[in-house]
């Protein structure tokens, strides 16, 4: 090896270094927490001296006061997601393929408003959403989760799908109403199976949109047995004397499926969120 | 979690000759793009237009503006944005240069690279809350066994919350933002920096004269689809610092959350729409980015 190569290496390992402590560093002081008894978690130690596996045990049989709904939290949390990526799924795939397909009638300008709530910031719109839910009487009904979160995750989708619906060909769906298809017949057979990859995408999305939500959550749910477990675990925060190895435990029980479904449909994911990215 | 939207060449479609009535195809497609329609008016008309109603009393406005934590929330929001968003994506710039080289072990430090994006945000944040402990969180630890001198009070300290607010967002954001520059910079073809060899540029040049020209359009695209979502971005400042001490970092986001909490939604509303000078011109570039 050339002086020369030995030098960009070791530039590439000064940003390395950092970048990797910085990533982990977060993550990793929440699994040690995981895995520390009681007393020693304060110790500030880089590795426990006698790990153990009892801040799970305690989570998983509900002996700690602010565990007491911990199961019930988790298929909350999972019951919401689940609702959220099938029903935007839905919302989103018909309105694209209404838009971008059959040419509907003020198409155009639906796509247009549909933009325009994807930037509304978040936080904004949450507060006008909070008093109408209540109008609606649909406050700690955990309704108002789903439907705050289909409202959210829609423009993103429907964007995203008629993106990938405008490249399908154009004469597929002219052969299909020659062949005397109806537009139902061309919505099963010809445009869901093309549009699978970008479904799958779109309905990823969605469900990990909404079971990392804090803040719609957080306002729109207060009973403990509809909560949702992120929102349990800001509620960790309301004591002085909390837990803190259980709240770290359960914080990395909480962030696992989204990791794992993230990385496994990473392809997908990466694929669908930087199109459109590049050729601006 | 967040995602981009950005601008692609529509095609130009052939529009169908015209007919009376509705075709089934016509009416199919009102059948199928109905349920958003109805979200869309039911989730956001109509509460965009109630919250509008509610900030109808100029009254509002005064008691906001008279509210010393209302003018500490802009400038934080401002600080938030303006150093915030650069610092990250001029990190993330940097960074993208680094992703792109041809190493294994860089290819798997990618991969770790996007965990804090992968991750939801509540348990992270709380845990670097927890780091941040000025008693018996691992950074004072470690401050002091290294100098023997006590660390700061991290999060009562209103500049230092702030700041560490900010590097909670850039954490958690920054790998998406990378991931975007590094599809940009894959997107210039390689002769180009080939041909930039050959002739003895320095890296600096080929920054300057390729790179830098092909993704400044990107680059300036995703800075201000970022300030807009950073303007919504409630759980930085929430989950860290709960908008204290003595709520001196709060930010707009939270700002609305608190007057909403304590029951003042005119309040609320009012600081959103005050907001609207800074949100609009930036919704405005995006939708012209997007419809060109």
């Amino acid at each position: 090896m050339k002086l020369k190569d030995v030098t960009t290496e070791a530039k590439l390992l000064l940003i390395g270094i950092p970048v990797f402590l910085w990533t982990i560093l977060p993550v990793y002081h929440m699994f040690l927490f995981s895995i520390s008894p009681k007393e020693s978690a304060f110790a500030g130690k880089l590795w426990p001296d006698h790990p153990t596996l009892h801040n799970f045990e305690v989570i998983f049989r509900e002996q700690h006061y602010y565990l007491s709904h911990f199961w019930l939290q988790l298929w909350n949390s999972l019951i919401i997601a689940v609702a959220v990526g099938a029903l935007t799924l839905l919302v989103a795939t018909g309105a694209a393929f209404a838009i971008s397909r059959l040419k509907v009638k003020g198409g155009r300008l639906v796509m247009n408003l549909a933009l325009l709530t994807y930037f509304i910031p978040a936080a904004f719109l949450a507060v006008p959403m909070y008093k109408t839910m209540g109008n609606y009487g649909l406050l700690n009904n955990q309704w108002a989760l789903i439907l705050a979160m289909i409202t959210i995750a829609s423009p993103y989708s429907i964007w995203v799908l008629k993106q990938a619906s405008d490249k399908l060909p154009y004469e597929l769906d002219e052969a299909a109403r020659i062949d005397g298809a109806s537009p139902m017949q061309l919505f099963r057979l010809v445009y869901v199976p093309l549009m699978m990859p970008s479904l799958v995408a779109i309905g990823t999305y969605a469900l990990l949109l909404a079971w990392n939500e804090y803040l719609y959550a957080f306002l729109l749910l207060s009973n403990e047995k509809q909560i949702t477990l992120g929102v349990a675990l800001g509620n960790f925060l309301a004591a002085d004397d909390s837990p803190w190895e259980l709240l770290m435990t359960v914080g990395l029980i909480y962030a696992l499926p989204p990791a794992a479904i993230y990385y496994a449909f990473k392809r997908y994911m990466v694929g669908g969120l930087t199109a459109g990215a590049v050729k601006s | 979690m967040s995602t981009i939207a950005l601008p692609r060449a529509e095609p130009v479609l052939p529009a169908g000759p015209a007919k009376r009535g509705l075709s089934p195809w016509q009416t199919w497609g009102l059948i199928l793009i109905a349920p958003y329609v109805l979200v869309f008016l039911v989730f956001v008309v109509y509460p965009i237009g109630y919250g509008l109603w509610l900030a109808r009393h100029p009254d509002s406005y005064v008691r906001l503006v008279e509210d010393p934590i209302f003018t500490r929330s802009v400038i934080n929001t401002l600080v938030f944005l303006i150093v915030g968003i650069n610092i990250k994506m001029a990190i993330a710039l940097f960074l993208s240069g680094f992703f792109v080289q041809a190493r294994t072990w860089i290819k798997w430090l990618s991969l770790l690279f996007i965990l804090p994006w992968a991750v939801p945000s509540i348990p992270t944040i709380l845990s670097i809350r927890f780091m941040l402990n000025p008693e018996w969180g691992i950074i004072n630890h470690l401050i002091f066994r290294f100098t023997g001198a006590d660390g700061p009070n991290w999060l009562n300290d209103p500049t230092i919350a702030l700041a560490m607010a900010i590097v909670v967002h850039i954490w958690k954001s920054l790998p998406f933002w990378t991931l975007i520059l590094i599809a940009g910079r894959l997107a210039i073809p390689g002769e180009h920096y080939e041909a930039a060899s050959v002739d003895g540029a320095s890296t600096w040049q080929k920054f300057r004269f390729i790179t830098w020209p092909s993704m400044r359009t990107l680059y300036l695209t995703s800075t201000i689809l970022s300030m807009i979502w950073t303007l919504g971005d409630f759980n930085s400042v929430y989950l860290l610092t709960g908008g204290g001490p003595a709520d001196l970092t709060h930010v707009l986001a939270t700002l609305g959350i608190r007057y909403l909490r304590l029951d003042q939604v005119d309040l609320a509303m009012a600081a959103i729409i005050c907001a609207m000078p800074l949100v609009l011109p930036l919704v405005y570039f995006m939708m012209k980015r997007l419809s060109k």
